[in-house]
């Protein structure tokens, strides 16, 4: 029970962030967020990486000095001996298992591993969103069967949430089968409670704001009053939690990848499938499984510091 | 027949609690049968300390909450009973102005977009061009510039908020604005020249109004009519005058003794009342008078057992208490201290209390002075911060 109480409660705290009425609100609060985080060394820092990774995933692939694929220099590697080939002028990140460029596969990896975090972040945004959507909705204007409606809707997500992330992951992942696209599902299904929860909630906040209300006053109609005025205002903690579902898709595609249930063609590189081809050589070359194994840390925490910074800058509490 | 008739209004929120599907395991009776009437043209002031259920009370009127028994007929119409769609139809003619100005306006849209949306939801204007005519003729009439149509509620002052909310509701041409706190929340200096807007628009429109406000001097210059609200329900009401004149039921008479009065001399006399214990929750209230359990002059019998209706004195004074007449001939005796004593804790008779203070707090003098001459010197800091305000205030020999 504290996993799920760990987990909502979060996700609620996130869900009342642009809740307080004194304010600067609207437009102006993004304003205001983007001009606090301008000052901020941890906005800063996150938005390079991600712009520095986001860069090295477009382009990268077309600088790789050598394929990706090819076996150039397998004749100098005996993985069995433990002869392996370190870093050297032509080959920077050195060679892997089967002679192939490391930093060549790094650089493709890279775009594998953006492309795996964006569809697995917009999978669990998109259902999500439309899930906490409708919860929202009935929860605001749906009457006494809205709420239940939305109540049942609620304990489902509470449920998905309270089971460890890793596991609901694993397990859709062995039911869908080995595949690039298995990993983006499962792992973006693991987030569709979480930008549910966090959508309705922010729903249920703006929906009691005095805004509303006064719409209602003037008599505009339900359905109208929970597109044009609630879900435009709910949406910054949707933003914050995106960014933040980038840095833990990336973790969790390369957790499954490296559990052997991601991509099985072991010719496209992806850092979380280098991960786990490099565990079996660890003892006798150890950089084989850092390379990739930077490469996710550090884009995960790019994506957290910019994360964190941004709810850090939108929360009135915290505003100076 | 008056514009807006209450009768016996109850609004009471369910408290729910539940593992999977709620149950209702209590009630909040924020208002439990408020009957009033308001005549066109005129205003009706409803005072009552934060939390005795005024906004709820507003809000029932217009619908915005659920009504869980009683009747609002306005013009003739129960809306109480009226289907939504219907209901929706009569927000045009019953419209609110919001205590928060910033908060009841959407921080995403823009003036002209705030003002134009209510009309168009009624059909008011044939289209855009038509309705921000209308738009900018209203904004002159509320103090703003036509150039505000463009701009968003956060370039605006909190006074200009207001105004803002005041035009949203007139577009409309409605017949009733109910005000909900209209200025407290602004800066003294701009809340004379919002009420005053609001005094000049209902000459110019025959507006009727039914402004809430939770102190007295507010409400006092406006209105015809004033109700005071204690936990859900009317005490007493009166016209504006004689309710100032007169006011007779023990709660009033502790809420006017807080106004400050003008006249130095007066003020110089003016003798507080303060009450025993604050508000009670509103989801236990006491039986009996709701009052009972901080009222000075609180009898052992009725008080507590029986609820005492909203009666006739005379001349539309209407009060709720069952000892009106025998407190106003000083028949029945205060039992609770309504001195400093009230506050600190001491449950000394209040005549003697008042004589106690007389003889040993010389005006001005430092807090401790102010207790009782019985009191031990233990008296909480908290106590002794009161005791400086309250001697201010307190008769000077
Ligand atoms: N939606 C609600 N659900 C439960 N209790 C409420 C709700 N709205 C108001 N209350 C309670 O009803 C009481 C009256 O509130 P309110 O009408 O806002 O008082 P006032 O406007 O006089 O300060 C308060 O105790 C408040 O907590
Ligand atoms: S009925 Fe009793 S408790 Fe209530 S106001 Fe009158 S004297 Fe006080
Ligand atoms: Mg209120």
């Amino acid at each position: 029970m504290t996993i799920l109480t760990n987990k909502a409660d979060k996700i609620d705290r996130l869900a009342e962030l642009t809740q307080s009425s004194e304010t600067v609100a609207g437009s102006s609060l993004w304003r205001e967020a983007f001009r606090r985080m301008r000052s901020s060394k941890m906005a800063i820092i996150g938005a390079a990486i991600i712009a520095a990774f986001v860069l090295v995933a477009i382009v990268g692939p077309m600088l790789a000095p050598h394929g990706p694929t090819a076996q150039n220099w397998r004749s100098e590697v005996f993985p069995n001996q433990g002869k392996f080939v370190g870093m050297r002028g032509e080959n920077w990140f050195g060679l892997d298992h089967l002679g192939r460029d490391m930093f060549s596969r790094w650089l493709v990896g890279a775009r594998q591993t953006l492309l795996v975090g964006v569809v697995s972040m917009l999978i669990g945004l998109i259902v999500g969103a439309l899930v906490g959507v409708l919860s929202g909705a009935a929860a605001t204007l749906g009457g006494k069967v809205g709420r239940r409606v939305d109540t049942v809707i609620m304990r489902f997500t509470d449920i998905m949430l309270s089971l460890p992330s890793l596991l609901l992951a694993v397990s859709i992942a062995a039911v869908l089968g080995q595949s690039l696209t298995t990993v983006m599902i499962a792992v973006g299904v693991v987030q569709i409670p979480i930008f549910a929860r966090l959508l309705r909630g922010s729903m249920l906040v703006q929906g009691g704001a005095d805004y509303v209300l006064a719409a209602k006053a003037v008599g505009i109609r339900r359905k109208r009053i929970v597109l044009t005025q609630i879900l435009p205002n709910s949406l910054s903690p949707v933003i914050v939690q995106a960014t933040l579902s980038l840095a833990t898709a990336i973790i969790e595609a390369a957790a499954l990848s490296y559990l052997g249930l991601g991509n099985p063609d072991p010719a496209v590189p992806e850092w979380g499938v280098m991960l786990s081809q490099a565990q079996r050589f660890f003892d006798n070359e150890p950089m084989m499984a850092a390379y990739p194994a930077i490469g996710i840390i550090i884009t995960a925490l790019g994506f957290t510091l910019l994360g964190e910074s941004m709810r850090e800058a939108l929360d009135p509490k915290l505003r100076g | 027949m008056s514009l807006l008739e209450l009768d016996d209004v109850k609004v009471h929120f369910p408290v729910k609690k539940g593992l999977f599907f709620d149950r209702t395991v209590g009630h909040v009776y924020a208002v439990d049968g408020v009957s009033l009437s308001i005549e066109a043209g005129q205003t009706y002031g409803l005072v009552g300390e934060s939390g005795c259920g005024k906004t709820t009370l507003g809000r029932a009127v217009l619908r915005l909450n659920d009504i869980t028994d009683g009747g609002v007929v306005f013009d003739g119409t129960d809306l109480a009973k009226l289907p939504g769609e219907e209901m929706r139809a009569f927000r045009r003619r019953l419209q609110m102005v919001f205590q928060d100005p910033l908060g009841s306006l959407n921080p995403r849209q823009n003036i002209e977009s705030i003002l134009s949306e209510g009309m168009a939801a009624h059909g008011i204007g044939k289209d855009q061009t038509e309705r921000r005519e209308k738009i900018k003729a209203i904004l002159a009439k509320v103090g703003l510039p036509s150039n505000a149509l463009s701009r968003y509620p956060h370039e605006f002052s909190g006074g200009q908020r207001q105004r803002i909310g005041i035009a949203r509701a007139l577009v409309l041409e409605p017949d009733v604005i109910i005000c909900d706190e209209p200025v407290s929340a602004l800066d003294v200096s701009v809340q004379a020249q919002v009420i005053n807007l609001l005094e000049e628009l209902q000459e110019s429109l025959g507006l009727t109004y039914l402004v809430i406000a939770h102190d007295l001097a507010v409400v006092r210059h406006i209105s015809d009519v004033i109700g005071v609200m204690y936990l859900g329900g009317l005490v007493e009401e009166a016209p504006s005058d004689a309710l100032y004149a007169g006011p007779r039921h023990p709660y009033t008479k502790a809420l006017m003794s807080a106004v400050p009065v003008p006249d130095p001399e007066v003020e110089d006399r003016r003798e507080r009342i303060l009450l025993h214990g604050d508000l009670p929750s509103p989801a236990n209230p006491p039986t009996g008078c709701r009052f009972h359990t901080r009222c000075p002059w609180v009898q052992e019998t009725k008080c507590a057992t029986e609820r005492p209706p909203l009666l006739d004195t005379g001349d539309g004074h209407k009060v709720a208490c069952h000892f009106t007449a025998e407190i106003e001939a000083g028949t029945v005796k205060q039992t609770l201290a309504t001195g400093i004593e009230a506050v600190t804790g001491t449950e000394t008779v209040a005549a003697e209390a008042v004589e106690t203070a007389e003889g040993e707090t010389p005006a001005g003098k430092p807090a401790a002075a102010g207790a009782p001459a019985e009191e031990p010197a233990t008296v909480p800091a908290q106590a002794d911060a009161d005791a400086t305000e309250q001697t201010e205030g307190s008769p000077k020999a």
